[in-house]
């Protein structure tokens, strides 16, 4: 079985305890979105500020008119400073999008970090929208544009809080693979984890499938799991191939004795 | 062996909760300072996290705990392992008057060569319009530098100041952003190798050569003095020092410190560029104020050489400034 794991760029942290994990670099079209996000944000507070030095030019239009001008400008550069420095490597953008920027090495994110990265903002702008920064970015191993390099940081994704559905995991029906406990054994230590870890999620997905799918894609995890650990030819013929990977499945997580 | 995930998860998801609570008000507050029994504690749960992270990615797991634990551990890692000196309270006085001119000195040799590159500029300017005066369009794409000089020193004259009556503010405001736009991008074009900040260097030297051969040429010297110097005094100096952050990003990159790597120079000069941003960008504020409410009144309002007097006189203690102050506190604390 051909497993397609994820080829997005990997920033990859090992602690002093010898532990090493990875993060997941955020693409440029979630940065983009984000940026987008951030431009509304902007726009939107400049908006607000207009309106109020629109009161203030009552009393003196040019004062008015400069007050603007400087505020707009503080807003359009401070913003992703102030936004990133108070939520920890997020602005509103990146919020929403589950973004973050972190320092390159794993550590705290530093204020001046934080000020390279956004004033160097001008030269990955060039010649336009964002494409020198995008190509650099695009080319970096860590998905980084000019400003990021020179400040050493990195934006990753931060993962949704999981919700593993264990209820799918539970024994409702009786599995025949309990019949034969060194086979159960044997499967738990031929298959690999990505390939439990795949076959958990067709479990958990299964009602999200076309039917044709669905069983196309049971058939071939079924299969492989045949390939690995030949149990009775009884047992296949009782059962269908998702009932299979659904017994497998449950021999694999659950241990004997927790079972038991 | 596989792990029984399901009773894994029972058991140890307290812990990711409780860290995963400590870790957001650590991070919602960048200036919380934990006391003993929170970093203890802090600790613990990491140890505690960084064990299941390392147990889960062992054994046959669901992808998304692992990108959740992993996550989590990336966070508290960056809290407990921070071994980089907390900067210290922000202190407006003593980072005006000790660290942006001594930053400025550390690194001289990137503003002489900010300094040589606009005069080379300059003279570049003033050669090509010597040489052909009909390049002036060119030189300076300008529409209020494209007459003769002494007309428009006739025409501001009789106009007294009153073409920017009503408006001075607006135009401060105008000039204080461009200019720190202006600087901000001399400073990011570093990142070319320096190359962009050499370009606008040279650039920024041959509109001036240029404008100043035009008005002397038509012997208005006076005037181009009295009109640049009050806030050219400051502006121009700014630009360099926007060129000298410049430069010394690029020295980073090329490498001129050869024992470090590209990340640890990069890292040992952030500081001494946050310094040059905040030091450049406070004097162009300065400078747009002086250009929008001084610089552009003329005789008779204003005698040429009171304006001639003031510029001198800002521009020698900008030098003072930036060359001597801080000096002796610091000499005085290297002994300590």
């Amino acid at each position: 079985m051909i497993l397609n794991l994820s080829t997005r760029k990997a920033l990859q942290i090992q602690t002093p305890e010898g532990v090493i994990f990875n993060l997941t670099v955020a693409g440029l079209y979630t940065r983009f979105l984000a940026w987008a996000v951030d431009g509304a944000a902007i726009a939107t507070v400049s908006t607000v500020i207009g309106m109020l030095t629109a009161f203030l030019a009552v009393l003196s239009p040019d004062f008015a008119k400069g007050l603007f001008v400087i505020s707009y400008f503080v807003i359009s550069v401070g913003y992703g400073i102030f936004t990133e420095w108070r939520w920890r490597g997020q602005s509103w953008g990146k919020r929403i999008l589950r973004l973050r920027v972190i320092d390159a090495s794993g550590l705290k994110l530093q204020l001046s970090q934080i000020i390279i990265r956004n004033l160097l903002r001008p030269v990955d702008l060039l010649p336009g929208l964002y494409f020198l920064g995008g190509l650099v970015s695009y080319l970096s191993m860590r998905g980084q544009r000019l400003g990021d390099l020179a400040a050493n940081t990195v934006v990753i994704r931060i993962p949704e809080t999981f919700a593993l559905n264990t209820q799918a995991l539970k024994e409702s029906k009786y599995n025949s693979f309990r019949e034969y406990p060194h086979l159960e054994a044997r499967l738990r230590q031929r298959v690999k984890p990505t390939e439990a870890s795949l076959a958990l999620d067709a479990i958990l997905r299964r009602d999200e499938m076309e039917p044709e799918a669905r069983v196309e894609l049971f058939r071939r995890i079924a299969d492989h799991f045949r390939s690995l650990v030949k149990f009775d030819e009884k047992v296949n013929e009782m059962i269908t191939d998702e009932q299979y990977v659904r017994n497998a499945i449950a021999s694999i997580y659950r241990q004997k004795n927790v079972r038991d | 062996m596989i792990l029984d995930l399901q009773q894994f998860i029972v058991q140890e998801r307290p812990s990711w909760d409780e860290l995963e609570v400590l870790l957001k008000k650590i991070e919602d507050d960048p200036n919380l300072r934990l006391n003993l029994d929170q970093v203890r504690r802090l600790h613990y749960l990491y140890d505690r996290t960084t064990s299941d992270l390392f147990r889960i990615s062992t054994f046959a797991s669901s992808p998304e705990i692992l990108n959740y634990l992993e996550s989590l551990v990336a966070r508290a890692y960056g809290e407990i392992h921070e071994t980089r000196a907390p900067r210290r309270r922000f202190l407006f006085l003593r980072w005006f008057t000790r660290e942006v001119p001594q930053t400025f000195r550390r690194h001289i040799r990137a503003f002489w060569l900010s300094l040589g590159l606009t005069l080379l500029g300059a003279a570049f300017g003033a050669g090509m319009l010597y040489i052909n005066p009909d390049a002036k369009e060119t030189l300076l794409p300008f529409s209020h530098l494209a007459g003769k000089p002494s007309e428009r020193v006739a025409e501001e004259q009789e106009n007294m100041g009153k073409r920017l009556e009503g408006r001075k503010a607006g135009f401060a405001g105008f000039l204080m952003t461009h200019n720190i736009q202006v600087s901000l991008m001399t400073l990011a074009m570093g990142m070319t190798y320096g190359m962009g900040t050499v370009v606008v260097l040279f650039y920024n030297g041959v509109i001036l050569g240029a404008v100043s051969l035009d008005y002397i040429q038509d012997h208005q010297t006076r005037f181009l003095v009295g009109w640049l110097l009050p806030h050219g005094s400051v502006e121009i100096p700014s630009v360099m020092i926007a060129g000298q952050a410049g430069f010394v990003l690029a020295g980073a990159l090329i490498g001129s410190r050869k024992r470090l790597n590209l990340f640890e120079r990069l890292a040992a000069i952030r500081n001494d560029l946050v310094t040059l941003i905040g030091g450049f960008c406070l004097l162009l504020v300065w400078a747009g104020i002086v250009e929008a409410f001084f610089s552009q009144y003329h005789e008779p309002i204003i005698p040429y050489n009171v304006k001639i007097g003031f510029g001198a006189l800002q521009l020698v203690l900008l030098f003072s400034y930036l060359g001597f102050s801080g000096r002796k506190i610091k000499s005085e604390s290297s002994r300590a």
